[in-house]
């Protein structure tokens, strides 16, 4: 196939991703400029993160100036479920040469639904021609939303007050998703019980670390109950192993 | 800005770096072999929703519900957010809607 149709193809792909990040990143945008970062900021975290929850989270990192170790901690656990996405990319992957460490690099969420999804083709060079393609739309898509957004927000009149708020939104999506998608809930309440005890005992600046590790090693405590759990419910397993994986249904919207 | 410029740079490839161990580790470590440990599948799996759980917690932990406007515009927007999303189940639309509500609810109602 040649390259012109190749990339129509990865246009016509790409569309629900164009209009997600395009809006993702506009809000990530306004955002990074109200805590002080103008655009050339916003371009660099979009070339070289490239990650819808993690940036929003590098917003409020940025704007408290937590220490070095706890920006490396809390991106770490932020980006844990990547691994899940890796191992099910480790046969796509195969035979990408030197694309491949690009490929890996922007593996988002949005990425990750598009290449495990049917993209119409046969594994072969064009395949891995397109998935290219694919991963360079899809940045090309945040990083302009971003920088429009921190563009607009330098620009704009209007009291930008409260645009903050997306990332509760955001995140709150993602709960919903999976508060329907897992057969337990006892993660989702271990996870908000386990921080607002933080948020009570060490205070709103010095939370996130106890939380993490707490939520860590309970989960670890848990390991019997909670795989006896999805074993008992085998059609929720199927649904928890999508949850798990991101929201596939949704490619434009879940970070 | 909180932060030196060389300190937000720092912490800006501490992210871009350990974002990328993230999505890289799989490939390092299992591209050949036998395939992932147990505990990390675990964990994989069942991390995440106590991750996002924990970040939505955190995102309102300036909130007071003794002072000031006592939460009430927090709680509205968050109660927008789900309705909105049990309704169409758009993650934009859900996400938007629940943002423009707490905008106009903290610049125009709750002052």
């Amino acid at each position: 196939m040649n390259r012109r149709r190749l990339l129509h193809l990865a246009l016509k792909i790409t569309l629900p991703v164009l209009m997600g990040y395009l809006a993702i990143g506009i809000a990530f945008g306004l955002m990074l400029e109200a805590v002080g970062y103008n655009a050339l900021w916003a371009l660099f975290m979009s070339v070289t993160i490239f990650a819808g929850s993690g940036q929003f989270m590098g917003v409020e990192l940025l704007a408290s100036g937590v220490s070095f170790a706890e920006v490396a901690m809390v991106t770490l656990l932020i980006n844990f479920r990547h691994l899940v996405y890796g191992l099910s990319m480790l046969e796509k992957f195969r035979g990408m040469g030197k694309r491949k460490p690009y490929m890996i690099f922007s593996l988002t969420d949005e990425t990750y639904a598009l290449l495990s999804g049917e993209v119409g083709l046969a594994p072969g060079p064009d395949r891995n021609r397109l998935y290219f393609m694919i991963a360079v739309l899809d940045q090309l898509y945040w990083i302009t939303g971003s920088v429009i957004g921190s563009a607009a927000g330098a620009l704009l009149t209007f009291d930008t007050t409260g645009v903050e708020f997306a990332m509760t939104a955001l995140f709150l999506v993602l709960a919903i998703e999976q508060w329907k998608t897992y057969p337990t809930h006892l993660p989702a309440l271990l996870g908000a019980g386990c921080t607002l005890a933080a948020l009570l005992l060490f205070g709103a600046d010095n939370m996130l670390l106890p939380a993490l590790c707490v939520i860590v090693l309970v989960l670890l405590a848990l390991r019997t109950r909670l795989e006896g759990a999805a074993s008992r419910a085998p059609e929720a397993a199927q649904e928890q192993e999508r949850a798990a994986a991101g929201e596939m249904d949704n490619p434009g919207g879940g970070l | 800005m909180t932060l030196t410029t060389t300190q937000a740079i720092i912490s800006i490839l501490i992210m871009a770096g350990v974002t990328f161990l993230t999505r890289a580790l799989p490939f390092l470590l299992f591209d050949r072999g036998s395939g992932p440990p147990k505990i990390v599948l675990y964990l994989g799996k069942w991390l995440p929703p106590a991750v996002i759980a924990m970040l939505v917690v955190y995102c309102l932990r300036t909130v007071n519900p003794l002072v000031g406007s006592r939460g009430i515009p927090e709680l509205l927007a968050i109660c927008a957010v789900i309705a909105l999303h049990l309704w169409k189940r758009n993650n934009l639309l859900s996400i938007f809607g629940g943002t423009i509500l707490y905008m106009i609810l903290v610049q125009a109602v709750f002052i």
